[in-house]
């Protein structure tokens, strides 16, 4: 639900981050906190448990500057990941313009990772949206460990629709912008 | 007129080519400006916001203020459904206000038609009783404004944005998000 504002000429777009707990959603936004231009994003706010687990969500507004006579930013969130947080995660996808799945790529993982894809599935039917017309990508993180499942299985089981999908280890930054870069044309191009 | 139109695609919305979209030209913004200046003056309160419940600011009116609006905003709108589900779990069907006071700033926030939630700032110039009753009468406006916005937005055009704006924007994303 981007938000177009004729009388102050600015356009908001939300892109949520979702996937399991422990997967790399928050490193995904600190990576990006960090590297970004201050000048051109605001604070990182988090909503976080004493041990730095995502409670409610993190968020993060990055602006792209003027175009075409309009405001343009960003507004990335997370969601908790751990599975007895639905309420929370299912709120934050209100709005929602477009989706980046973070997988976890090990192993023991791997149905973890369903169940969450299921779930995303879930909530967003919950608000009469399907996944499929919703600009959507996937991370696959954490491909610097050992005991990961290679791309291909992940693919079938995690992307049937073969969206655009990226290898990544958030914690270098490996594959962050990439996935973010193609979020962000899909959401803009669907504003046009 | 079209300079100050505001569209906003509906949560029944998000279906391809064309979503469902409302949009208020400079006779409703004055109307709601009006209410919120009006509320202001009555409540001696120190600045409104209205925020949609996805969590975007829609307009500020009183004195501007200094913290980060956007975060203010997001914060209000999951501090909103939050307490809806906390409503629900206890078998209300909502709280349509909140209050949160501080030592010297308080704010007080209500729903406005399901969609909205006006947020009121004040400090101790003011008191609670008199900032609820004046909210009370605003949200009694607001949702009649927003009733007639709403009632006509159905079919309406949403005006397309500048050809270019897609390419341009890639640029931008290309620039901004790089190693």
């Amino acid at each position: 639900m981007s938000m177009i504002n004729y009388a102050s000429r600015e356009i908001n777009c939300k892109i949520v981050y979702y996937g399991p707990g422990l997967g790399g959603k928050t490193t995904n936004l600190e990576y990006i906190y960090n590297k970004v231009a201050p000048s051109t994003r605001g604070k990182l706010i988090s909503l976080a448990t004493e041990t730095e687990r995502t409670l409610f969500f993190d968020f993060l507004p990055v602006d792209l500057g003027t175009i075409r006579g309009f405001k343009t930013r960003f507004h990335l969130y997370t969601v908790p990941g751990q599975v007895y947080y639905n309420a929370s995660r299912k709120l934050i996808l209100k709005g929602v313009d477009g989706v980046v799945f973070v997988a976890d790529s090990q192993i023991e993982r791997l149905d973890a990772n369903i169940e969450s894809m299921h779930n995303l599935y879930e909530n967003l039917a919950e608000y009469g949206y399907d996944l499929r017309q919703i600009p959507f990508v996937i991370q696959y993180n954490k491909r610097d460990l050992p005991n990961v499942s290679n791309v291909e299985e992940l693919e079938r089981h995690l992307n049937p629709d073969r969206v655009p999908a990226y290898e990544g280890v958030a914690t270098k930054g490996v594959g962050v912008f990439d996935t973010l870069k193609a979020v962000a044309k899909l959401v803009i191009k669907s504003l046009g | 007129m079209e300079g100050r139109r505001y569209r906003q695609r509906t949560s029944e919305g998000m279906k391809p080519g064309g979503a469902p979209s409302w949009s208020f030209g400079a006779s409703d913004s004055e109307r709601i400006e009006e209410i919120l200046n009006n509320l202001l003056y009555e409540s001696n309160a120190r600045c409104a916001l209205l925020v949609d419940r996805t969590g975007q600011l829609v307009t500020t009116v009183g004195e501007q203020p200094e913290f980060d609006s956007a975060a203010f905003a997001s914060l209000t709108a999951a501090d909103f459904s939050a307490n809806d589900q906390l409503a629900a779990l206890i078998g209300e069907e909502e709280f349509n206000s909140l209050f949160h006071q501080g030592r010297r700033e308080s704010m007080y926030l209500a729903d406005v038609g399901k969609r909205l939630i006006l947020v009121v700032l004040f400090n101790q110039q003011t008191t609670l009783g008199l900032v609820r009753i004046k909210i009370k009468d605003a949200v009694e406006g607001l949702n009649r404004a927003f009733e007639e916005v709403f009632g006509r937005a159905e079919g309406e055009e949403s005006p397309a944005l500048e050809r270019g704006f897609v390419d341009e924007a890639e640029d931008e994303i290309d620039r901004l998000f790089r190693e």
